[in-house]
């Protein structure tokens, strides 16, 4: 476990770059540190491996003074990735991932079958092993800077705005890898960015800081989304905090009907018996199951259902994986109010009306706010002045 | 005081006299060499793939010894001014073709199309964006050209006495006199001097819009082109 | 007589080939010029260059030192060396030092200084001692430009070098002064063709020294 321990950043000039922080990384999980510019969470970031020394308070390492090795050890013992990669232009992309292993001393034969190891594990062709970073796109580029980051298999990996030069369709690719990435390996990840819809998604925990390096709020996203700690957070979050914040919860609760579901083949009783059931619309599948479109049941007639007369159903959510955002997004898109759920492979698993929806989001809220109410009985008055969500 | 600057009369010039004449020899050319500069680096910009070939001509060109380009130049010109200031012009030009080619390139795309789309024709676009912000470039490479000139203008000395105050160095070893010496020495460093001050002078004039020169932008002014030199 | 006429018979004549006024003689001097002036040059130049552009501090002073240098006029100086110190090596090679030292200081500096900081960064963050820092990341990218800087200051040497013969020393500059005081033109001639051949030379050793050190993915963007 990575401790900050009250630390302040002071600058010759006069300026608090970081005031007093105290934060406690939990290992194994991603840690965001995240705030609008100057809010000191990239000095923060580089206090954890001294390339900025504190000029007060301690970092603990696993209960250990940073400043009690030297300064390359611990760096070597922590991956660092920064923004554009840093790559080093000179070498080639197998000898830029085999830097630390290398330094650390491992053989040169060693650290190359390691580093080749790692450009399969972060998405990169073998073919790719000879060039030179000139000729990669930005996106590979960040691909081979965190693989060169987990060359030497650090416990800590420290990240400094990775993803913030990338165009957004490769950063989500980017964001997806890290996360398939950190489920494999399991590392403590310090990751800062002042992207809070990144933080957002990344984060373990997220923690917000505010303009001259001071903590706002020290929270999992799903709790930042719903109680903000004051009006700065709020502010910071952005609009939609509502929406996004249904992210967090899982569809997997939604109870979805299956008799307004027919098959392109369905018998004449059958589409009677679905006609029956208190829907406006029946949804037609392929004889697989997959969803083909919506119709009204009076437009049915058995053995002659055409693809093309049918309304489009829009975007299906996956009923396990998903969240209540993904299926309510379904629903508000689909023409006929209602939203289709499928499993893993595609096939339609029952139907859901926007009603059904919103009162699963009610008893989400209404668990989420019996949760709060008892920490606050439980736990000491940490005061924080904290809002319930509506 | 007035010992010190005293001449023998076979110079048949004051020292004054032979500062105006080493400013002369030493400038005209560099003049010369940008006057010609300035059309051969924008046919480079224009015509990219002529760069490269530009630029190893006048790296070679480079490479011809002073001396050895007077000597040669005694044939045709005789023993002139003229035939000093040739050899300086070719240098001039060989030092301002890659600063103004760079100066121009550095330009940024976007400022020039802004400035198309504004309605600049080619030549007004050249003349009032394209040169004012590539000036800083320029002068620096006027900067080097000036004074490589002024030192150079001394080995004139030896085709028959047309170094300026080069020729002191000849005076002062033929009557054993090393203050003749040293008023060409120091005479040609201090000249060297002041024209690139009066350089920089003219850039900070020329350019009110630049922030001030930081110690970064001082040392790479003096960069210029070493590298293609 | 035109330049090639002269320069065909100078080459042709074979008294020009050997003694102590022969051609592989005067080359031998020149080159051993060369070298000694090229090698104080930077060794001074460029451990200073060096460290002022890896610390980035001590610009100011870079540039006033370079500006002084080059305002030195080198013929003069050598004349200037010459009476004060005596026949001897000094007078030579320090104008020639004088002349060399503001490239290679200069580039090697903005070339260290041009250096993209981020690799920098990522090298400090991995743990990577100062030193290695230097030579193994911010050299062999600034490498393109520093070689250009020695390469310049290669050049301007072995042309420069030719003055040497006006205070009695030999290298190539022998032929020019001595065919300049004896009107013999052809002499004069050869003496510049081998000096121009000298640099060409000079230039397309430096090409092949970069070919060999400088890494493909940095040579691609000079």
């Amino acid at each position: 476990m990575i401790r900050i321990d009250s630390v302040t950043k002071r600058y010759p000039d006069g300026t608090v770059a970081v005031d007093r922080l105290s934060l406690e990384i939990p290992d194994r999980s991603i840690t965001v540190l995240v705030g609008p510019s100057g809010c000191g969470k990239t000095t923060t970031l580089r206090m954890i491996n001294r390339m900025v020394e504190p000029s007060e308070g301690t970092i603990l390492i696993d209960g250990v003074d940073s400043r009690q090795q030297p300064v390359n050890t611990l760096r070597r013992s922590m991956g660092y990735v920064i923004q554009n990669a840093g790559l080093f232009q000179h070498r080639t992309i197998l000898d830029n991932i085999a830097t630390v292993p290398r330094m650390l001393g491992w053989g040169k034969e060693k650290s190359r079958a390691r580093a080749r190891e790692l450009m399969e594990r972060v998405g990169l062709d073998g073919t790719l092993a000879k060039r030179y970073p000139y000729q990669l796109s930005g996106g590979q580029q960040q691909r081979v800077g965190v693989a060169r980051a987990l060359a030497a298999d650090p416990p800590v990996l420290l990240m400094d705005e990775p993803f913030s030069a990338v165009d957004p369709v490769v950063r989500k690719g980017l964001q997806d890898e890290l996360l398939r990435i950190q489920d494999e390996l399991g590392k403590t990840i310090v990751f800062v960015t002042h992207d809070i819809d990144e933080a957002v998604k990344l984060g373990t925990t997220v923690a917000v800081l505010r303009t001259g390096g001071k903590l706002a709020q020290f929270a999992p996203p799903a709790e930042l989304l719903s109680r903000p700690a004051d009006d700065f957070v709020e502010d910071f979050l952005g609009a939609d905090r509502g929406i996004r914040r249904l992210s967090f919860f899982p569809a997997a609760g939604l109870e979805l009907l299956t008799t307004p579901v027919v098959a392109v083949d369905a018998t004449a009783e059958r589409i009677a018996e679905a006609g029956a059931a208190d829907t406006p619309y029946l949804l037609v599948t392929d004889a697989d199951g997959r969803p083909l479109g919506w119709s009204e049941p009076r437009d049915l007639t058995a053995g002659a259902i055409t693809a093309d007369r049918l309304l489009p159903y829009g975007r299906p959510f996956v009923a396990g994986t998903d969240s209540l955002r993904s299926a309510l997004d379904c629903a508000v898109l689909s023409p006929t109010g209602w939203a289709v759920a499928v499993d893993a492979s595609g096939r339609a698993t029952g139907v859901v009306s926007q009603q059904v929806i919103a009162e699963a989001i009610r008893g989400a809220h209404a668990r989420i706010g019996a949760d709060a109410a008892r920490d606050a009985d439980t736990e000491p008055d940490d005061g924080k002045a904290r809002k319930v969500a509506p | 005081m007035s010992e010190l600057f005293d001449l023998p009369s076979d110079l048949q010039n004051s020292y004054l006299g032979l500062v105006g004449l080493h400013l002369r020899e030493a400038l005209i050319p560099v003049l010369v060499g940008l006057l010609v500069a300035l059309p051969v680096a924008q046919l480079c910009v224009r015509v990219r793939w002529l760069y490269a070939p530009v630029l190893w001509v006048t790296t070679v060109l480079y490479a011809i010894p002073s001396l050895a380009f007077f000597v040669i130049l005694i044939d045709y010109t005789g023993l002139s001014e003229l035939t000093v200031m040739i050899p300086l012009a070719v240098y001039s030009l060989v030092v301002l073709v890659p600063a103004i080619v760079d100066g121009v390139r550095s330009v940024p795309q976007e400022t020039l199309a802004a400035a198309t789309a504004m309605g600049f024709g080619p030549v007004r676009r050249y003349v009032q964006v394209q040169l004012p912000i590539a000036a800083p470039a320029i002068i620096a490479g006027l900067r080097v050209a000036s004074v490589s000139s002024v030192s150079l203008v001394s080995v004139g000395m030896l085709i028959g006495n047309e170094g300026a105050l080069g020729n002191l160095l000849n005076s002062g070893l033929t009557y054993n006199q090393p203050r003749l010496i040293w008023l060409s020495v120091v005479g040609t460093a201090v000249l060297a001097l002041l024209v690139d001050a009066a350089l920089i002078g003219l850039r900070v004039l020329l350019t009110p819009w630049m922030p001030r020169a930081t110690r970064r932008n001082k040392v790479r002014a003096l960069t210029v082109k070493e590298a293609v030199r | 007589m035109n330049v090639l006429s002269f320069i065909n018979s100078f080459f042709s004549d074979n008294a020009h080939w050997q003694g102590y006024d022969g051609i592989p003689t005067r080359v031998g001097e020149h080159i051993q010029y060369t070298l000694m002036a090229l090698g104080i040059a930077a060794a001074v130049g460029l451990p200073v260059g060096l460290l002022t552009g890896h610390t980035g501090r001590g610009g100011n002073t870079l540039a006033l030192i370079a500006t002084s240098a080059r305002a030195l006029p080198s013929f003069g100086l050598m004349v200037l060396m010459f009476i004060l110190l005596g026949l001897g090596m000094a007078p030579v090679m320090i104008p020639l030092v004088v002349l060399a030292i503001p490239p290679i200081l200069v580039t090697t500096y903005e070339a260290m200084r041009s250096v993209d900081p981020a690799p920098v960064d990522a090298a400090r963050g991995m743990g990577m001692a100062e030193t290695a820092v230097l030579f193994r990341v911010e050299l062999p990218v600034a490498l393109p430009l520093i070689l250009s800087g020695l390469r310049s200051a290669a050049i301007q040497i072995v042309s420069t070098a030719t003055i040497a013969a006006y205070v009695s020393f030999g290298g190539l500059g022998r032929y020019i002064i001595d065919g300049l005081y004896q009107r013999d033109y052809e002499k004069v001639v050869g003496g510049a063709t081998l000096v121009a051949a000298m640099a060409l030379a000079t230039l397309g050793l430096f090409w092949a020294v970069a070919r060999i050190t400088v890494s493909p993915g940095v040579r691609r963007q000079n």
